[in-house]
């Protein structure tokens, strides 16, 4: 494998630079919208306990989305802020799956946010986050694949919490198990997106910068079907298209709105 | 100034700038000083971040720069973060347990392998009659712990450590 070792080496070849920032983009975006989601949960967990395990983790994982931001900077995509705030929804790679309202309501109002829904969420997408990162621990590209290694160490900590929940509400009552599944249910019929790479998919392979589409996907589907009392039998959907090539829905929008309104207000600010 | 008394020099200027978040525990004994070097006067410190996202960082920059450019010899210092390296628990120095003990937080387990249990002894009384609360704390690399010896919550850093360990 031919390693390349910065972003100056990256940009000599057109088709390893457009492959790679497209991966780049899927994991800052997949990371920042799961984030925002997450934010949105602050102060309305079902405890307090909770409250701060959950906020810890969607900090650390906005940090994550920093990181790949950051990379894309390196390869000259223009400011991290700039790309965090400013992209239009069809410029956004991350999974529709992840951009999905918490629930009915909204944060200043009536937040009647779904608890099933945030521990399937994430617990499906941690347990994604894991098998991807460890696929691109061993990238081509140098800088991702130390990037990768560093969430690694971190998000072992975020995946056993979102396990943890989805075993004892699993458990747990009627009541739960009904919640969970139902919200299993619906994600079996949107998340097929999140587990794969979009239109750049074979490049990216080519590139040696992370492994196959199905690969990744028969490792994600084997890994919850230990966790998952009983998986849908239907297979998976992306009900809304693939975000990876910039589809999204209303709910994207409405964060990024939310997300962008104080950077808008001044823009030249320094926060 | 030669290099290497120059080096040591501000290798102990290093030990005087704090985590702002754990008073009295200073960045070379979190473990967070890569490298060192000189050209003439300028000095560039390599530095390996804690946890992704944290705060601190921004301000650990800052104080870092500032404390070394205040030395006399020193016109200009940059402090650049590398992920070429990660950062471990097992890079705390035991004088930085130490200090980290005496602000109620219990250092890492050693030689810790990822998935182990852990004990933790209470940093005030040593007791290992305790429990976890709670993994996560009021920053990303702390647990919040209760002492049923002494009866005093206390928190602990989080072991983090490569999951593939070379």
């Amino acid at each position: 494998m031919t390693v390349v070792e910065n972003a100056e080496q990256a940009k000599k070849d057109p088709s390893y630079l457009k492959a790679l920032t497209e991966l780049v983009y899927q994991l800052a975006d997949d990371d920042f919208i799961i984030s925002f989601r997450g934010a949105e949960w602050l102060g309305l967990a079902p405890h307090i306990e909770e409250d701060v395990a959950f906020s810890s983790i969607t900090q650390n994982t906005m940090g994550h989305a920093v990181m790949f931001y950051e990379l894309l900077e390196e390869l000259g995509e223009g400011n991290a802020d700039v790309l965090a705030h400013e992209r239009t929804l069809e410029q956004r790679r991350n999974g529709i799956y992840l951009e999905k309202r918490n629930g009915e309501g909204a944060y200043h109002e009536e937040p009647y946010y779904d608890w099933a829904l945030a521990v399937v969420r994430n617990y499906f997408y941690e347990t994604f986050k894991k098998i991807k990162m460890e696929a691109i621990s061993t990238s081509s590209y140098k800088p991702l694949a130390n990037v990768a290694s560093k969430a690694l160490m971190e998000q072992t900590y975020h995946l056993a919490h979102w396990k943890m929940w989805m075993n004892q509400l699993q458990h747990a009552t009627e009541d739960a198990r009904e919640r969970i599944n139902s919200r299993i249910e619906e994600a079996w019929s949107e998340f097929e997106d999140v587990l794969e790479l979009g239109s750049y998919a074979n490049d990216m392979l080519k590139h040696q910068l992370i492994s196959s589409e199905d690969y990744l996907k028969e490792a994600w589907l084997k890994e919850v079907g230990v966790n998952i009392a009983n998986p849908p039998e239907s297979p998976l959907g992306k009900k809304y298209g693939s975000g990876r090539n910039g589809v999204h829905t209303a709910d994207l929008k409405q964060a990024l709105q939310t997300f962008a309104e104080v950077y808008n207000s001044d823009k030249k600010a320094v926060w | 100034m030669n290099g290497e008394q120059g080096i040591a020099n501000i290798r102990s200027v290093l030990q005087t700038v704090d985590d702002p978040e754990l008073p009295s525990v200073s960045v070379l004994d979190l473990g967070m000083v890569h490298d060192v070097t000189l050209q003439g006067r300028n000095v560039m410190i390599t530095m390996v971040p804690t946890f992704a996202g944290c705060p601190a960082l921004d301000f650990i920059e800052l104080n870092v720069k500032k404390a070394v450019e205040d030395v006399e010899w020193v016109d200009t210092c940059d402090v650049h973060f590398t992920f070429e390296h990660q950062w471990s628990t097992d890079a705390i120095t035991d004088r930085g347990k130490e200090q980290l003990k005496k602000h109620g937080i219990s250092p890492p387990p050693e030689n810790y392998q990822p998935g182990d249990e852990w004990t933790v002894n209470c940093p005030f009384c040593g007791s290992d009659y305790t429990s976890m609360e709670n993994v996560f704390g009021p920053t990303a690399c702390r647990s919040i712990l209760y002492c049923s010896a002494c009866r005093n919550p206390f928190e602990a850093m989080k072991p983090v450590v490569s999951l593939t360990k070379s």
